[in-house]
């Protein structure tokens, strides 16, 4: 039971971490990314692919990240000057590219077979116990790092200016900012942070195949930061948590309704996630902890 | 005094309809230029072309000596150059405070790594334009309502915070599309105010308006534009003794 704990509050971590990606670029900059399971795909197999071939995982995590970020200007570039709707579209394009790269490109990705044996930082020295306790500590102490710069970011200049183009982008432009350039950062940070979130699971799991990174772990993360708070790091950080707490409780459902076959029980567990969705949205549209206005200094 | 904003045969149609016909006209360094004539002359389409929220099909624009006819807006505002629109426009969630503060040029402390590092060049900028905001809310009156996002604002305030958005700025150069629109006489009298103190502080400006009293006692000089085009300029007493400007736009009729 408590390495069953151990392992869910992990994912919940890293996706706490994908939370914090997402409500950078949807709440800060009012982007949709519906690519995020990609970004997530892209730094899993870089840091898999460079610590199979010998580079020192933290390295291997760090150009995860980086690949994260590159692929993430990559693909806002060509659409970052497209409005709302078609970038999101774009994204959802771009993670389905990813998936169809990783299934088919198989002297790289090893195709659906997926990739085994990634490196385990610390697993031979520490036994199994004693790594996933290492590495729960590891993912916390990112997430919470990760979350502290963010909300800086959030209450900082930069937050205003990101916030100011997502309410109107052509009206930042006549207050002298460079809508371009500052989403593109902001594109770029959110995709490295996903990016690290992969490299941070592949060497959880160990082993990472296509299925893995499916358009559904893309709205599971929409759900944590919907329900969390859109625009506050705080929210999306609480929703993450909130959101394995509820897939995972849903798994004990086959015990309380004992006439479902385990088929039913897995089907019924993605009805109860869309209807527990609406739930949140019609009770509290804003979220647990919305955003809010900091109040002006006084004077 | 030296031309600050040139305009010169602005051509601009929409669905086949030449709405800014050839006009050139020019607003001189430190003055109050108004430019005013009837609905639909043009007069906001050519602030759309100077800002560069329209690009015009032809003709050019120069400020401070650089063409500025296809620079982005932010390059305009960059050179000094900030505008007020006709129907109050805002960032509708966020605070008048946010509002006033993201309209001081040139800080620092907006870079990515300095909001991370929290340097020290943007954390003092940071505190001196929150200064400047909290003094300009105060000039304003809004300084009760400075928490509140500007959706919530009434119409006046909205005004009031595009008035303020200016002074944030700045500029060596505003233009004001209809800033007394909608405002009741005491407040129109105290924005009159603020244009006249800006002025004083060594902006120039240049102001669309209706309110002819308003017009006499701000501008000078007056610039009239019909069709497209400029009609005439002059003093305010010279335009209104001007027979074609009160038939096309003061509406006093001449029978023959
Ligand atoms: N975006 C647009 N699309 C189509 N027509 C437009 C557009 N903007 C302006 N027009 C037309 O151009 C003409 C001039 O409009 P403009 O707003 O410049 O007038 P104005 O002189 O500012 O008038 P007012 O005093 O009523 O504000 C009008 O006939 C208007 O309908
Ligand atoms: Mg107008």
């Amino acid at each position: 039971m408590l390495s069953y704990v151990i392992f869910s509050a992990t994912t919940a971590g890293i996706y706490g971490l994908l939370a914090l990606s997402l409500n950078l670029i949807w709440g800060g900059a009012g982007m949709v990314n519906l690519g995020l399971a990609g970004f997530f795909a892209v730094g899993a197999y870089a840091s898999a692919i460079l610590s199979l071939a010998g580079v020192p995982v933290p390295i291997a995590i760090l150009a995860a990240c980086a690949m994260g970020a590159a692929a993430g200007i990559g693909a806002t570039w060509a659409t970052v000057r497209l409005r709302g709707d078609y970038h999101a579209i774009v994204t959802l394009g771009f993670a389905e590219v990813v998936r169809l790269v990783a299934m088919n490109e198989r002297w790289l990705t090893n195709g659906t077979d997926g990739l085994p044996g990634i490196p385990a930082p610390l697993k031979s020295v520490l036994g199994p116990q004693g790594f996933a306790v290492f590495y729960l500590c590891l993912v916390l102490t990112i997430l919470v790092a990760v979350f502290l710069a963010l909300r800086r970011l959030d209450r900082a200049p930069f937050g205003r200016v990101l916030k100011a183009i997502r309410e109107d982008q052509d009206l930042a432009g006549f207050a002298g900012k460079n809508a371009m350039r500052v989403k593109l950062i902001a594109f770029a940070v959110s995709a490295g942070i996903a990016g690290l979130a992969g490299a941070l699971y592949a060497h959880y799991q160990s082993y990472i195949s296509p299925d893995h990174f499916q358009p559904l772990l893309t709205i599971y993360i929409f759900l944590a930061v919907t329900s969390g708070g859109v625009g506050r790091p705080a929210g999306a950080f609480l929703g993450a948590f909130l959101v394995i707490l509820f897939l995972e409780g849903t798994r004990f459902l086959g015990h309380l309704l004992p006439g479902l076959s385990s088929g039913q029980v897995a089907a019924s567990r993605e009805i109860l996630v869309g209807l527990a969705f609406l739930l949140v949205l019609h009770l509290r549209p804003q979220g647990v902890l919305p955003e809010r206005i900091r109040p002006a200094p006084a004077q | 005094m030296s031309a600050l904003l040139t305009v010169e045969g602005l051509r601009h149609g929409f669905y086949g309809v030449q709405v800014l016909n050839g006009a050139s006209f020019e607003v001189r360094q430190g003055t109050v230029t108004g430019l005013i004539g009837p609905n639909g002359a043009g007069k906001s389409t050519a602030i759309n072309a100077i800002s560069g929220a329209l690009l015009p099909q032809g003709g050019r624009v120069s400020f401070a000596g650089t063409d500025i006819t296809r620079l982005p807006p932010r390059e305009r505002v960059g050179l000094g150059l900030v505008r007020s629109f006709q129907l109050a426009r805002g960032f509708p969630r966020l605070s008048v405070f946010d509002h006033l503060m993201l309209y001081g040029q040139g800080h620092p402390g907006e870079g990515f790594w300095q909001s991370l590092t929290g340097g020290r060049a943007g954390r003092q900028h940071e505190e001196r334009l929150a200064e400047t905001a909290l003094s300009v809310a105060r000039r304003l009156k809004l300084d009760h309502v400075i928490d509140n996002p500007v959706s919530a604002l009434s119409g006046g305030q909205k005004k009031l915070v595009e008035i303020g958005r200016a002074l944030m700025a700045e500029p060596r150069m505003i233009l004001f599309d209809e800033p007394m629109a909608g405002v009741n006489p005491t407040l129109s009298a105290q924005i009159a105010e603020h244009l006249t103190a800006l002025n004083e502080e060594g902006i120039t400006i240049c102001l669309i308006e209706h309110d002819m009293a308003m017009v006499a006692r701000l501008c000078d000089p007056v610039i009239v534009m019909a069709e497209g085009r400029k009609m005439t300029e002059g003093s305010f007493a010279e335009v209104v003794a001007d027979k074609a400007v009160q038939e096309a736009y003061l509406g006093v009729r001449h029978d023959a």
